[in-house]
Formats: structure tokens, C-alpha cells, sequence
């Protein structure tokens, strides 16, 4: 195979990594006046790979010697995390003018994070794998310190840097260990391999290594923190395409690597979805933050796709794929209210920041109200679906208890779900907030109209689509 | 059939009227919707009560089965199926009649962000007619569940002083019930490959499943009905919601455990329901003999009609598990005499609490000095709740009992005392707060009902007598569906 051919199979990666590239060069030369410029390019690239992505959802491709498979449903969670990256990335473009974030270096990390959350998608070998997942990682500790003047956000850098780093050791542990025991690195070779304690001893570090990444229970102390320090625009790419990135990811290598070791990681996923559903339950009551509350909201929400990974890859693979995507969706919206809201030029912190907003900005309200449903899975809003669909998984393959507990969890959430939106809608009225842009407006409402009611109807579109994407 | 979706239309014409007044609201600021959305909201739930009452004319009682079917796919199994029997369409025009008296007394009772107020309104009725229309039970989860967000919004918003703990309770205690029935429901789609409810009650469950089953499903219904000992929500969410909120909470929204047990339980569980029959029945007389003790002991009049409202459930379950014919038309016609007698003594609470702005009952004394008309009118009510011949409250209460004496006679003795026990409460309540001099000085310029209050309790007044004096009216349109049920649960 050439070496055209491969770069034709990982369009959508070839294309972020070239524009990475030249971007830095045009940077370089240009200077921070360009960053709106170089913002805007960038979104517009994250939205052709998005393009690209989704094309290439039909089949299978194999590239660059079997380091690198673009299969369906990598090629599906993809096209939403890059799309999700770029809305992030274009919508934090009103909220960092003058906060000394305005450096093209912030649009460019963003994109070599998602060039890595592409890669650790396709990765079909552990090097390749670890290759993605340094790309993101790295960019990420960069942009969650990229307030250098702010101590938080230096701090945010720091904790994230240090954690993650061992969370890397760990995983290139483990990848070490399962190359010893396995003979190779590649993902069809790992699961033709016998099983052995060594080789279950690797995968349970490389677990905890991708569990970090996915900030699920107990890996997930670093996640309040770093949502709480670290710049909210890069708080809202990190919620979205990595955090679907890696789980989708943890699904494949578990599912692709591991398919045939079911029986030795599914007490372990399913241990670590009931952790991360209770402690971001329950962690996030006595939360003012509302970054805090949201970091605990996305560990709970991971520990309900991790339900699905639990359940296998034929029941599992299109629910994970449906409620990331889903829960993604919500999310963004509500970052984007988070981001464009403001009084009297600070943004937002606390949950008594939202009071009253209902009387300021109904149409807001409205949306972000919406979403939080979403969010919370509670019907008719779509992400209720996410859940059907991930209890669906667990019932199909006995997984009753996890259920249960998803319930149990579900309904604790509810207390800080209800809390956000009692003080929207019933506390009275605060200071008036500044006008928002036209954008934030734009992404709340997008979001909410596409969480309740247009993919509420469609929605067998959607699970029809994440079928399709299991198949391969 | 003509061509019109008759039930869709109902079930989505409040939701429209909503989106008008939100678009008002959105474009026209706040003054211009809250003046616009009153009479738009009246004329939206009156053209919706005479759609559904179309609906009710073209349903034929003689045929059994659903009728007025309307069924396009959805996703996988699950398709947006409705349709009615008789119980169905009864409780739906309960609600579509129950919701322009509630939208007409907010009219001067809500001051304040009144047109969100109407929009929360119009979308819970959308959400309460869904539940009795759908005949696919994951539509009929997102109603049941969805109702949750607007109910929160009216006690949260417009309740009492102490709403934030009533509205939180009462949405979490109503999820967690619900999500049992959300996974016995994911469980019987998994298993059965839909959730189509006809389908869903053909399918004959493994005896050692339906257990299971039937008590997530229990789960839900017996919060939401809501039995003893899981009915502590409703006298805080009645206490702090405002008047039209009790209305239609007490009138509607506790049917629908009813309701989820004779459409569900009784149907797709007929081993399980009737294995639990023993628990069911002592569930039942407990709460009749309880909440009529506790409400005898209470001191806010919301809280003991809601406690009272807490017995009259007893009644329904009473009679459902009956499994027989009297029973089952009795607890049909129960809830639906309930919806009434119970949302008219809510609207007679509410009358003297916007005057006094004090449930207290030790406040009130000798109303009937100054409010003869009111008197007269709360007097049918309290004797309809007692269960007076003549009355429909009689007629639900004998019918329950009658049914439950076939099948157990000391459940029904129980039974029996619970309605002495009523008359000892409400009598209490009716003399302590009419009856007697009038002590309170801030009572003596208290004026008796409006016209409006008159209108909208002398129409209720109607029907607790009508249905009292000819029942037939209710049971010749439930009889199809009783017969149904009772031929899949095998009696």
C-alpha cells in the first residue's frame, strides 16, 4: 500500500495536521493580530474534517501498516467530536477578547487536540493509541494553562500535567505489559492472543490510563479542578470532543483488543460506571461552582456511557455512540451560555449567578433549561433517549444492577439539575446582565431546538445511524 | 373514522397555544404577553375541551377495543400510537374541562409573570392528555415523565412560602418511581421487541418475570396515586402549590397511577396482580383508615383534603384489585368523581385563602354570617367528599366497596370505616370553619363568592350532583373497557 492511499484513508487527519502545521508557520509570521483570522480557519478546518469524517463512515480502511483503522464508528464519533470542536472553538471567539487569551496559539492547540482525539479514534495499535492520546494531552495541559497571568488556570495546567502524566505511565505500562504477553501491539493481535494474567494485568493499567482520560470514577479527581481553573472556552472543548473521544475509544480498544477477554474487563468497566455515576451524583450537590457542577455532571454522564461499554460490543456499541453524541450536544449549549453570559463584564461562577435569568433573558432561560433536561435525561428532551439507550445495552446483556444504579444516580443528579434551573426560573431577579452576543444565542438555541424537539422526532434517524456505525 | 386525528389534535392543541403566547412573550416582551396570554390561553383549553368532546361523541361505547386509533412508526418498535377505550377518553375530557376552570380562576388569582404561568399550564395539559392517549408505553413515559418539568415550574414558581422543598420533593419522589417503571419498560421492549401496549398486553411474561415487573410498575403507580406509605409528596406539593395547581394535581395528575394500573398492571401482569392482590388490599385500607386519622389531626385545610384525597385513592386501588365488574367501574368512576369533588374543594379552599391568605383552620369561624353562597356550595362539596347519597362521591365509594366485598369482605368492612371516618374529618373541617360566631376580627368584611368563583363551582356543582344522580352517564361509556380488562386478567 502506498503511501497515498494511507494518507487518502486518514483524510480527515492529514487535513488538521497539515493546517496544524501551517498555521503555526502563518502564526509565526503574522503575530497575535491574526488570531481571529486563524480562529476562524480553524473552525472552518475542524468542520471539513467533520465533513470528511462523516463520508468516510461506509467502510472500514486500514492504513499506514495497521496502525491505522478508520472504521465506521470511529469515523462517526469523529464527525461529531470535530464538529463539536469547532463550534467550541468559533463560539469562544466573543469571550476571550480582552482576557489575554487572544493568541492564535489557543485556535492551533485546539486543533492538534483534535487532531489527537482523531487519532486515538482510529488508533488500531497501542502505539498508535498512545500517539493520540500524548497529542491531545499535551495541547490539553497547554490550553488549561493558557492564562498564564491567572494563578488557577496555572494551577489547573499544573495538576492536570502532573496526574496526567502518570496516567500515561500507567497506560504505557500496561501497553508494555500486553506487548510482552500478546507479541505485538496491534489490536487484532492482542485479541488473538491466549489469555493470561499478564495480559490481564496490562489491560487493567491501560484501563486506568483511558479512565483518567475519560475522567471516570475513581480517575476523575482532577476533573473539578481543572474545569474550575482552566479558562471556560477551553473548559468547553474539553467537555465535548475529548471527553467523547475518549470514551468512544476506550469502547474500541475494548471491544476491538479485548472482544474476546470480555468476561475479565466487564466487571471492572461496570464497576467503574457504577463509581462515576454515584460520585458525580452525589459529589456535585454541595457544589456553588457552576464549572464544578459541570465537571461532576460530565464524570456521572461518562459513568452512563461506561454502562454501555460494560454491556458489550454488540449492545453496546451504538448506545455509546448515541449518548456521548447526545450528551455532547447539551453540553455545548450549555457552556455557551456559560461563556456568553455576563454582569457587568464577569462571567458567570456561581449557581446564584443565574437567578433570575428567566426575567433578563427568557429566550436563554428557555434554552438552557432545555438542555439541563437533555442533560439529565429526563423526557421529552432527547438525551432521555442516551439513557434508554444505554439501559437497553445493560438489560440485553443481564446488567440489571447497573441499571438500578443508574437509576439511583440519575434521580441524586436530579437535586443539583433542579437547583440550575430554580435559579433561572424561581429566584428573583439579580442585576441585569450584559447584552449577549449574537452567537451565544445562536449555539443555546441550536442546541436546545436540537435537543427537544428535532432530534426527539428524529431520533430513529439517529439510533438507525449509530447502528449503521456499529456494524463495522 | 373521518379523516381528522381527533386525539392528536387534542393532545397538541394546548402545546400550540403555548407556543403562540411564548412567541409573544419572546417578541413582544413580558406586559404584552401577560395581558395577550389570558384569553388566549381560555380560548386555546375551551377549543381543546370541545375537540375532545367531539372525540367523546365519536367514540362508540358499544365496541370494545381502542378506538380513534392513529398510529405512524417512530423508531424500532416504538411507534407514536394513540388511541382511547372509555376510561381513556373519560379522564381525557376530566382534563380538558378541568384546565379552562383552572386557566379562568388564574385570571385574578396569578399576579405575577402571568403569561409564563399560562405557558407552563397549557404544556402540562398537552402532557396529561398524552398520558391517557398513548397506546405505546415509551409515548406514554415521555408524558408521564415530562409532566414533571411543568408541575415543578407552577409549585416552584407560584407556590407557597415553602415551595423549594415541596417542588424538589415532589419531583424527585415521582423520578425515582418512574425510572423503576423506565427499566421494567426497557426490559419488556428488550424481551418483546416493542412497546406497543396492545402487543405488550397479549404477551404472556413468565410468571417469575411479571413479579418483578409488576412491582417496578407498582413502584411508580403507588407514587404517583399516591398510596400509603409512599404518599408524604402530595400534602407538602398540595399545601405549597397554588390553587389551580392542587386543582389539577388532585383532579388529574393522581389518576394517572390509576390509570397505569388498570391500562398496565392489571393487563400485562395478570399473574403477578393477582398474586398481589392481599398486599394491594391492605395497602388500600391502611391508607383509607390512615390519612382519614391524620387528616382528622390537621390544622392547614389544603393538607387535609389532601390527606383526604390520600383515602379516596384507597378506594381506587380498592376496587381495581377487586378484579371484579363493580369493582373496577367503581374505581373508574371513583377517580373520576374525585377529579371533580376534590378539585372543587381545592377551588373552595382557594376562594377564602385569596381573601385571608391563611389556610389555618383555626382562623376561619362563622363564614356562613358573611358568605351564604359560599357556604351552601362548600357544604355539597364536603357532603360529595363525605360520600352522601345523591352525590357522586356515594356512588364511587359503594361501587369500590361492593366490589371489594365480593372479592374480600373485611377489606371492604375497612373500607367501611374509612367512611365514617370521613364524615368525622370533614364534618370537623365544615363546622370549625362555617359553622359557629364569627370570633376573627380580620373576618368581618369578607366577601362572599365572585361570579367567577360562583360560575366556576356551580359547574363542578353539576356534575358532583349529575354523576351522583345517574351514573349510568360514566359507567354505560366504561363498561367496554371493564370488560376488557377484566377478560385479560382471565375473571
Amino acid at each position: 500500500m502506498d503511501l497515498l492511499t494511507d494518507f487518502h484513508s486518514a483524510a480527515p487527519e492529514v487535513l488538521l495536521a497539515l493546517f496544524g502545521v501551517g498555521g503555526v508557520l502563518f502564526g509565526a509570521i503574522a503575530g497575535d493580530r491574526s488570531s481571529g483570522v486563524v480562529r476562524l480557519a480553524s473552525a472552518l478546518a475542524l468542520v471539513a474534517a467533520s465533513v470528511l469524517s462523516f463520508g468516510r463512515m461506509g467502510a472500514a480502511e486500514e492504513a499506514f501498516n495497521g496502525l491505522y483503522l478508520s472504521t465506521p464508528f470511529a469515523s462517526l464519533a469523529k464527525a461529531v467530536a470535530y464538529a463539536m470542536a469547532a463550534v467550541a472553538l468559533a463560539m469562544s471567539g466573543a469571550s476571550v477578547r480582552g482576557t489575554g487569551l487572544e493568541r492564535y496559539e489557543f485556535s492551533l492547540l485546539t486543533v492538534f487536540a483534535s487532531l489527537g482525539a482523531g487519532i486515538m479514534l482510529s488508533a488500531n495499535d497501542l502505539m498508535a493509541l498512545y500517539m493520540g492520546i500524548e497529542t491531545l494531552s499535551l495541547s490539553s495541559y497547554v490550553l488549561a494553562a493558557f492564562a498564564r497571568d491567572n494563578l488557577r488556570s496555572a494551577e489547573a495546567g499544573l495538576k492536570y500535567f502532573v496526574l496526567g502524566a502518570l496516567a500515561s505511565g500507567l497506560l504505557l505500562y500496561g501497553a508494555s505489559l500486553i506487548y510482552g504477553f500478546a507479541g505485538g501491539t496491534r489490536f487484532d493481535v492482542i485479541a488473538a492472543a491466549d489469555p493470561s494474567v499478564g495480559l490481564i494485568f496490562g489491560l487493567v493499567l491501560l484501563l486506568t490510563g483511558l479512565a483518567f482520560k475519560a475522567s471516570a470514577a475513581p480517575f476523575h479527581i482532577w476533573t473539578p479542578d481543572v474545569y474550575e481553573g482552566a479558562p471556560t472556552p477551553v473548559v468547553s472543548f474539553f467537555a465535548t470532543a475529548p471527553k467523547i473521544a475518549a470514551v468512544a475509544l476506550m469502547a474500541g480498544v475494548l471491544f476491538r483488543a479485548f472482544g474476546p477477554h470480555q468476561a475479565s474487563w466487564q466487571s471492572v468497566v461496570a464497576i467503574l460506571s457504577a463509581m462515576s455515576m454515584l460520585i458525580g451524583a452525589f459529589g456535585a450537590l454541595r457544589q456553588n461552582s457552576l464549572k464544578r457542577i459541570l465537571a461532576y455532571s460530565s464524570i456521572s454522564n461518562v459513568g452512563f456511557a461506561l454502562i454501555a461499554i460494560a454491556a458489550g460490543p454488540e449492545a453496546g456499541a451504538p448506545a455509546v455512540l448515541v449518548y456521548m453524541s447526545l450528551y455532547v450536544i447539551a453540553t455545548l449549549g450549555l457552556f455557551a451560555g456559560l461563556l456568553g453570559l455576563r454582569r457587568k463584564g464577569q462571567a458567570l461562577d456561581q449557581v446564584s449567578d443565574l437567578n433570575g435569568l428567566l426575567k433578563h433573558k427568557p429566550g436563554i432561560a428557555l434554552g438552557l433549561m432545555t438542555l439541563i433536561f437533555s442533560v439529565a435525561g429526563i423526557p421529552p428532551a432527547v438525551g432521555f433517549w442516551g439513557k434508554v439507550q444505554v439501559f437497553e445495552a445493560a438489560l440485553r446483556t443481564d446488567l440489571l444492577w447497573l441499571v438500578l444504579v443508574g437509576a439511583l444516580a440519575s434521580v441524586v443528579s436530579l437535586g443539583y439539575y433542579l437547583r440550575l434551573v430554580w435559579a433561572m426560573m424561581m429566584k428573583p431577579a439579580g442585576e441585569a446582565l450584559d447584552s449577549s452576543d449574537f452567537g451565544t444565542g445562536l449555539v443555546v438555541t441550536a442546541t436546545a431546538l436540537l435537543s427537544f424537539p428535532a432530534l426527539t422526532i428524529l431520533i430513529g434517524r439517529v439510533l438507525e445511524l449509530a447502528a449503521q456505525a456499529s456494524v463495522g | 373514522m373521518n379523516g381528522l386525528p381527533l386525539l392528536s389534535l387534542t393532545t397538541f392543541l394546548p402545546l400550540a397555544g403555548a407556543l403562540v403566547v411564548t412567541a409573544l412573550r419572546m417578541a413582544g416582551g413580558a406586559r404584552l404577553a401577560d395581558g395577550a396570554s389570558k384569553p388566549i390561553a381560555l380560548i386555546v383549553s375551551l377549543a381543546c375541551l370541545v375537540v375532545s368532546l367531539i372525540a367523546l361523541q365519536q367514540f362508540d361505547p358499544s365496541q370494545s377495543g381502542f378506538q380513534l386509533v392513529e398510529k405512524v412508526a417512530w423508531y424500532d418498535g416504538v411507534s407514536y400510537h394513540l388511541g382511547v377505550d372509555g376510561m381513556a377518553i373519560l379522564l381525557v375530557v376530566l382534563t380538558t374541562a378541568l384546565t379552562p376552570l383552572c386557566i379562568l380562576w388564574s385570571f385574578k388569582s396569578v399576579e405575577e409573570r402571568v403569561s409564563d404561568y399560562m405557558i407552563a399550564f397549557l404544556v402540562l395539559e398537552t402532557l396529561m392528555i398524552g398520558v391517557f392517549c398513548a397506546l405505546d408505553l415509551m409515548l406514554f413515559y415521555v408524558f408521564f415523565e415530562g409532566g414533571l418539568i411543568p408541575m415543578f415550574l407552577i409549585i416552584g414558581v407560584w407556590g407557597g412560602k415553602n415551595r423549594l422543598y415541596a417542588a424538589f420533593k415532589f419531583f424527585l419522589y415521582t423520578l425515582l418511581g418512574s425510572l423503576l417503571l423506565l427499566a421494567a419498560m426497557i426490559y419488556m421492549y428488550v424481551t418483546v421487541g416493542t412497546t406497543d401496549v396492545q402487543t405488550l398486553q397479549d404477551y404472556p411474561f413468565d410468571p417469575g418475570v411479571q413479579t418483578w415487573l409488576w412491582l417496578a410498575f407498582l413502584a411508580s403507580f403507588a407514587v404517583k396515586l399516591p398510596m400509603w406509605p409512599v404518599h408524604t409528596w402530595l400534602p407538602d406539593a398540595h399545601v405549597e402549590a397554588p390553587t389551580a395547581g392542587s386543582v389539577i394535581l388532585a383532579g388529574v395528575l393522581l389518576k394517572m397511577g390509576g390509570y397505569g394500573f388498570l391500562r398496565f398492571s392489571l393487563p400485562m401482569f395478570p399473574d403477578a396482580s393477582i398474586l398481589f392482590q392481599p398486599l394491594m388490599f391492605i395497602l388500600s385500607v391502611t391508607a383509607i383508615i390512615y390519612a382519614s386519622l391524620v387528616a382528622f389531626r390537621q390544622t392547614d385545610i389544603k393538607k387535609l383534603i389532601a390527606y383526604s384525597s390520600v383515602a379516596h385513592m384507597g378506594f381506587v386501588t380498592l376496587g381495581i384489585f377487586a378484579f371484579n365488574e363493580a369493582g373496577i367501574q367503581g374505581a373508574i368512576f371513583q377517580m373520576i368523581s374525585h377529579g371533580v369533588i376534590s378539585g372543587a374543594l381545592f377551588f373552595c379552599v382557594g376562594v377564602i385563602y385569596d381573601r385571608m391568605h391563611t389556610r389555618e383552620i383555626a382562623f376561619y369561624g362563622g363564614l356562613v354570617h358573611r358568605m351564604p353562597v359560599y357556604a351552601a356550595l362548600f357544604m355539597l362539596f364536603s357532603m360529595a367528599n363525605v360520600g352522601l347519597p345523591g352525590t357522586s362521591g356515594f356512588v364511587g365509594e359503594l361501587m369500590t366497596m361492593v366490589g371489594g366485598f365480593q372479592a374480600s369482605s373485611w377489606a371492604a368492612a375497612g373500607a367501611a370505616v374509612g367512611v365514617i371516618l370521613s364524615a368525622v374529618y370533614m364534618l370537623t373541617l365544615y363546622r370549625r370553619t362555617v359553622f359557629g360566631e364569627m370570633t376573627n376580627e380580620k373576618l368581618f368584611d369578607i366577601r362572599d363568592v365572585t361570579f367567577t368563583e360562583f360560575f366556576i363551582l356551580g359547574l363542578l356543582a353539576v356534575f358532583a350532583l349529575g354523576l351522583g344522580v345517574s351514573p349510568s352517564v360514566v359507567f354505560d361509556i366504561t363498561e367496554g373497557s371493564t370488560r376488557d380488562i377484566l377478560q385479560m386478567i382471565g375473571k
